[in-house]
């Protein structure tokens, strides 16, 4: 583990998200899926001590495999912080409004109403799409006369 | 629910005109349910006093919760083994939230470097490391550090769908 980190503290270190104590995390399985929680204690090589208490997270072991790190971190979050002062850390740093307002987050989003639209809601947007696109094509023949 | 379950078993031989109030003997027994820790219990307890199940009873079996369940804890395991050509004894180290993870976690990897089925597998002792100085293998007290970071490199996620337009990409 040693060997891993001469090069971080060079600074040069090719990765930006690492598993610590205080990285945010995306829960991308089970009955938590797609929402947040922190990295509260690293157990071992595979699993992680998680905790969402803003997020309706249950503090619970948690693989790897089954999270994604986000860019976003609680800097000075002690080990094994407790899910109240977890939840003041989090409501101080305000994580979630920053991660509300990333593409990514909006992009999940995105696809969640695609997913769960009905065929009227498709109906509309093919529509507002065929509309869209009349006024578009009407403009650029206008500019395309116009610079003629 | 695990594996296994920590049960607490009470037995005693049964009283006979010699002995007419024997003692009660007690065991923490890691067991997948109640039946198979009765029958551990009696296993073990054969070996070490004259008393088996044919002339003795259990008194009680209780189901011992961890105490605190989402406390990251060390554990210490010792335990007996047969390898084919003997037994030995052994110290392993665990990184577990309670103690019934910690022996299934044992047991798993007593299975996979030795091949020792759980037949083969006596526990002597499971402790909880309080102090990190008392921590003896380099494997646990290197999750220890202070500031322990590590990134994630070659992430390889699962497919879903039979055809993909683009190969993965493994970031974390």
């Amino acid at each position: 583990m040693g060997s891993l980190f001469s090069h971080v503290a060079y600074g040069q270190s090719t990765f930006k998200r690492f598993v610590e104590v205080g990285r945010v995390v995306l829960v991308n399985d089970g009955p938590s899926a797609g929402k947040l929680a922190v990295i509260v204690e690293i157990i071992d090589h595979n699993r992680a001590l998680i905790d969402g208490p803003t997020t309706s997270v249950p503090r619970q072991a948690f693989p790897y495999r089954n999270l994604i790190l986000t860019p976003y971190t609680l800097a000075n979050l002690p080990r094994a912080a407790g899910s109240g002062p977890l939840k003041k850390a989090l409501e101080k740093a305000g994580v979630l409004e920053k991660w509300e307002q990333s593409g990514w987050a909006k992009k999940l989003a995105a696809r969640q109403t695609r997913k769960n639209s009905s065929d009227f809601d498709r109906f509309q947007v093919q529509l507002a799409k065929k509309s869209r696109r009349d006024l578009v094509r009407k403009a650029y023949v206008k500019e395309k006369k116009a610079s003629a | 629910m695990g594996r296994f379950t920590e049960y607490s078993v009470v037995g005693r031989t049964l009283p006979t005109e010699s002995d007419p109030a024997p003692k009660l003997y007690r065991m923490r027994i890691f067991a997948p349910n109640e039946v198979v820790a009765k029958s551990r219990y009696w296993y073990y307890l054969r070996q070490l006093k004259k008393a088996k199940k044919a002339n003795g009873e259990i008194v009680a079996i209780n189901v011992i919760h961890e105490a605190k369940p989402l406390k990251v804890k060390n554990f210490a395991i010792w335990l007996r083994y047969d390898s084919r050509s003997g037994t030995h004894n052994m110290v392993k180290e665990f990184r577990a939230l309670s103690r019934a993870e910690a022996v299934e976690a044992m047991y798993q990897d007593m299975a996979a470097r030795h091949r020792a089925r759980f037949r083969n597998v006596q526990i002597l002792r499971v402790a909880e490391i309080e102090k990190k100085d008392d921590i003896r293998r380099p494997y646990i007290k290197q999750l220890l550090e202070p500031g322990l970071k590590f990134p994630l490199p070659h992430r390889r996620t699962k497919s879903k769908a039979w055809f993909a337009a683009n190969r993965p990409s493994t970031w974390a």
